[in-house]
């Protein structure tokens, strides 16, 4: 137990990090690019959301930067994000519920799919030293070189096309309404088939290659010397003692990298207008959108948290040392 | 705070890039040769050598101006354009060669700048031990599990038209956790070896232990963090470009996907407009990869694959070397005789 | 004496092939009865540790055993050549027939599971058709033998010290009651306290269950007193073997001479330590000759040439035998 509160805690400081770090990016450039944006749009947007951007950018110059971070707080507190200018007059904590969930599905879904995956052909390529799985590892690390998106233009003109049963953009049928019924959950299905592909063929080599190396280390402690002494049928030495054991790096390693692959595997969301949170970025990016930017970076960073304490509960069950009462 | 119970110390001692150099310093000099013997390492580091000259020569060998425009609008590859043209009718070989510089500029320059920081974090960290390694380890911690792809992302859109210079500062800035980590846990354990106590002991300056003492037997970490940031730089750099980003008036490969993409290269179908970049990119990440891999193979050999593991036995049988089954290479031929009685071979 | 129960003969271990291949073991032949404790002993990288592992056939790559029979005479039934074995017949004769308890006390239990789990599973293995409730009852027996409660069984190794994992681990060597346990250094690693409470333990097990003992270790000060017969091996090679308090009273062997004085008398007079000179041989330049003649005091013209070959000593008692110039062999056993 005080393993989870003490990882709690840590995830708590991150995120407040990440949010005061979101606090001063902004205020850290010259120049004030958010002004010109609000006198451009003068007249379309009601006396709070201007109110609302000037706290989140920092615009009152008369006020302390203490005074401000306390405004920001409470705004946040809110729930108030500002509003996008991608979407306008759309408030930003709205477009990222729309696109959060489908960006969960994919992304979240087929990273853990992924490290599933990885981890098994890794038990296989280690225990058995020279099997076709070990022949394998320069295709994987020449595919996990190549970047997601790449990937994904390439799977689009291979795969999509005029009678192609593979959409090659967007996340369902044009016309569906989201819903889940019998015509939009196929629809969203066929729309991400794609996309998932492209990030398990890139991202999965990673984990065959340390699950790999782990039981190869793990193969020479005592205990695997033990369960071979025992006569133990080998599934069960290979599964039972060799893969159990060098799962435990994994798994913190997956923790660990999380933050590295969802960023990776947003990008695959542009290259197919996959209305989630990477593509968002992409456009508001190219809308010079910044509160749409900066409340996508702190809702990614703290999903991010959120599947790290998860890895987390994970590893608690996992490895019984941690489990101290 | 204390952060760390599921943190590379428990990932296993003694695997890959984490384990112990067994080298002592002086025996190092020796070993840096043979480092290139593994078919893996060598392969990649003539790779890298390749890229490194191109973006060297690449503005100069290069056969048009790749800004320039010509009337050959979207040709397929041809003599006269190797990797075809782009809509404006560019030549886009040379906008490789060209941008090859970019982007191996930015990635050593990122990749040293945040090797540099992770040295002097995780280093500082593991070997002053207390407070100061408690909020070294929760800064790198932060730093780590914060996305980094979309926090560079937005850093450098706020700066209008960003730099080579600056793209590779941001990504150098924001990408030293993991190396400190690693480097952190590995210090801590050489701080307790007894070379080290007995440096402390006779007195050494810190300093001085830490240069001579610590640092050379972190060589082999920092290489293959160095390595690992220059693979995480490159991707950033290419992607910031892609996304339109970074100041598209310098070219890098992935200002030619911005391109590509934004002309609906695909629709249109010039995959030469894209394909060449994305190679080139593969095969630069493909390099510096199996360099990481003959790294961790150099550090513990019991990584390397292949070598012999299927062996012919005496009487030609194919046994395989594995851990608990020991292959006996010439088996008695005779059945063993009841007890007692001599056994005839 | 009694039947053999474990005979080695001209056993041959190389590490790699070919002509990179090193020889840690030299031709060993060892003879195990029924019931006895063989004490084997030597300096580290004599090559015993290497036997142990080559006759069981669990030394990792790149360890071959490149020639030699290792026969088992089973209970009932004819005896078996574990050399020769299939993998299949091999999970099968393992731990049933010859178990071992090892070194690394610490790191030989699975640590991500509990104790039960780690003694029920082999016998679930070896006994398929047990029921689960009498596995259990015979866990709960085999921890009650080495003296730890019954109720540890649903602990983690973890929880566990030092010296009641290694108890645990003695009590899972036992759990079939094998006719052979092979030792390899089992309480190394444990302060002299628990080292003598496990050896007394030891001997009290093996007088009630009867089963034979391969006892290795670089302490032969141990092995006078715990078994009935030493074996010494350098180079790879056995160089002495004789019952146990034969070999303390008088050593035949030089370098059983040397170890012999590296270590303090438990009884009797003061004796001189004087230990070794030199150091152990370097397995891929072995010297010609006898292996030990560049640091043996009493190295003559002869011992750098030939090999002494090991035998009964011809001006000594036929029950030992020796590799020595010193006392060349009246019928040689080695080929």
């Amino acid at each position: 137990m005080r393993f989870l509160l003490q990882r709690t805690a840590f995830y708590l400081f991150t995120a407040w990090a990440a949010i005061t770090l979101n606090f001063f990016i902004p205020r850290l450039v010259p120049g004030d690019p958010v002004q010109s944006l609000i006198s451009r749009n003068q007249g379309r947007i009601s006396a709070d959301a201007i109110q609302s951007l000037r706290v989140l950018f920092g615009l009152d110059k008369n006020e302390n930067v203490w005074q401000q971070y306390l405004d920001y707080w409470r705004q946040l507190c809110h729930g108030d994000l500002g509003l996008s200018f991608t979407f306008f007059p759309t408030p930003v904590s709205t477009v990222i519920g729309d696109s959060l969930l489908w960006t969960v599905c994919l992304v979240g879904i087929t990273t853990v799919v992924s490290f599933l995956l990885g981890t098994a052909l890794g038990v296989g390529a280690g225990w058995r030293r020279g099997s076709w799985v070990d022949g394998l590892l320069p295709a994987t690390t020449f595919l996990s070189s190549i970047p997601y998106f790449w990937l994904g233009l390439v799977a689009i003109a291979v795969f999509t096309g005029p009678g192609s049963f593979f959409p090659s953009s967007g996340g369902y049928e044009p016309g569906l309404v989201p819903a889940f019924d019998q015509y939009f959950v196929p629809s969203a299905i066929k729309h991400s088939v794609l996309p998932a592909a492209t990030i398990l063929v890139s991202s999965m080599s990673g984990w065959i290659l340390s699950m790999r190396n782990m039981m190869v280390t793990v193969s020479s402690e005592d205990y695997i010397t033990v369960a071979h002494a025992k006569g133990l049928p080998e599934r069960r030495v290979a599964l039972s003692y060799a893969a159990r054991n060098a799962l435990l790096p994994n798994v913190s390693g997956f923790a660990l990298s999380l933050g590295f692959i969802v960023g990776g595997t947003l990008l695959v969301e542009i290259v197919f207008s996959y209305p989630g949170l990477g593509y968002q970025l992409f456009q508001a990016v190219g809308y010079k959108d910044y509160p749409l930017m900066q409340g996508i970076f702190l809702i990614i960073t703290i999903s991010v948290l959120v599947a790290n304490l998860l890895a987390d509960v994970a590893y608690l069950l996992l490895d019984p040392r941690t489990r101290k009462s | 705070m204390a952060i760390s119970p599921s943190s590379i110390e428990q990932v296993i001692p003694g695997q890959g890039a984490m384990a112990q150099p067994s080298a002592a310093p002086a025996r190092a000099k020796r070993r840096r040769f043979r480092f290139l013997a593994n078919a893996k390492a060598a392969t990649g580091v003539a790779i890298l050598a390749g890229y490194c000259l191109l973006a060297v020569i690449g503005p100069w060998v290069a056969p048009y101006d790749p800004d320039a425009r010509s009337g050959d609008v979207l040709q397929a590859p041809s003599a006269r354009h190797w990797f075809g043209t782009t809509h404006l009718g560019q030549d886009i070989f040379s906008q490789i060669l060209v941008g090859t510089r970019s982007v191996m500029v930015v990635g050593l320059v990122a990749g040293l700048l945040a090797t540099i920081l992770s040295i002097l974090i995780g280093v500082t960290a593991g070997y002053l031990g207390g407070a100061a390694d408690e909020g070294l380890s929760a800064l790198s911690n932060v730093f780590l599990v914060i996305p980094a792809l979309p926090l560079i992302i937005i850093v450098t859109s706020i700066v209008e038209q960003a730099s080579d210079t600056l793209v590779a500062l941001i990504i150098g800035f924001t990408s030293w956790a993991w190396g400190a980590r690693v480097l952190r846990a590995q210090t801590l354990s050489l701080r307790r070896r007894d070379y080290v106590e007995a440096a402390r002991a006779t007195g050494e300056r810190t300093g001085r232990i830490i240069l001579f003492e610590i640092l050379p037997n972190l060589t082999a970490i920092i290489a293959s963090g160095f390595v690992g940031t220059v693979i995480f730089a490159v991707m950033s750099e290419i992607t910031l470009a892609f996304i339109g980003i970074s100041s598209v008036s310098s070219w890098n490969w992935g200002t030619i996907l911005f391109w590509a993409q934004g002309q609906q290269a695909l629709a249109q179908g010039a995959w030469w407009w894209f394909v060449p970049a994305g190679l080139a990119i593969a095969l630069l990440g493909t390099a510096l990869a199996l360099i990481n891999f003959g790294i961790d193979e150099f550090v513990s050999p019991r990584l390397r694959s292949g070598g012999r593991t299927r062996i012919r036995t005496a009487d030609g049988r194919t046994a395989r070397m594995r851990v608990g089954f020991t292959p006996v290479l010439a088996p008695a031929r005779t059945v063993p005789s009841p007890r007692g009685k001599e056994v005839t071979k | 004496m009694t039947d053999p129960v474990l005979e080695i003969r001209g056993l041959r271990v190389d590490y790699g092939l070919g002509d990179a291949a090193v020889h840690a073991v030299r031709d060993v032949d060892l003879t195990l009865h029924r019931g006895e404790v063989l004490g084997l002993a030597g300096e580290s990288g004599s090559g015993k540790s290497t036997l142990a592992y080559g006759l069981t056939r669990l030394l990792p790559p790149p360890g071959v055993v490149s020639g030699g029979q290792v026969i088992y005479h089973r209970d009932d039934g004819p005896p078996v050549d574990v050399l020769a074995l299939s993998p299949a017949q091999l999970r099968a004769f393992r731990w049933a027939e010859t178990s071992i308890v090892f070194q690394g006390a610490m790191n030989s239990l699975n640590p991500v599971h509990r104790i039960s789990t780690q003694l029920l599973d082999v016998i679930k293995a070896h006994e398929p058709r047990s029921t689960a409730a009498a596995r259990r009852q015979r866990a709960r027996e085999l921890l009650r033998l080495v003296g730890i409660s019954a109720d540890r069984l649903d602990g983690y190794p973890h929880q566990l010290s030092g010296g009641m994992r290694q108890r645990v681990m003695i009590a899972m060597a036992l759990a079939l009651e094998p006719q052979v346990v092979i030792m390899d250094e089992p309480t190394t690693a444990l302060d002299v306290v628990m080292q003598r409470q496990i050896l007394g333990q030891l001997a009290e097990l093996r007088e009630r269950l009867g089963f034979a003992v391969l006892f290795i270790t670089h302490d032969l000060s141990l092995l006078v007193e715990f078994s009935d017969r030493i074996a010494i091996m350098y180079g790879g090679r056995i160089v002495e073997e004789a019952p146990a308090a034969q070999l303390y009273r008088q050593a035949l062997h030089p370098y059983t001479d040397g170890l012999l004085h590296s270590f303090p008398a438990l009884r009797g007079p003061r004796r001189e330590l004087t230990g070794i000179p030199g150091s152990p041989p370097d397995l891929r330049a072995m010297p010609d000759g006898c292996a030990f003649h560049p640091r043996c005091p009493k190295a003559f013209d002869r011992c750098d040439k030939e090999l002494p070959p090991l035998g009964p000593p011809g001006d000594g008692d036929p029950g030992r035998s020796v590799a020595c110039w010193l006392h060349p062999a009246a019928v040689p056993l080695t080929r």
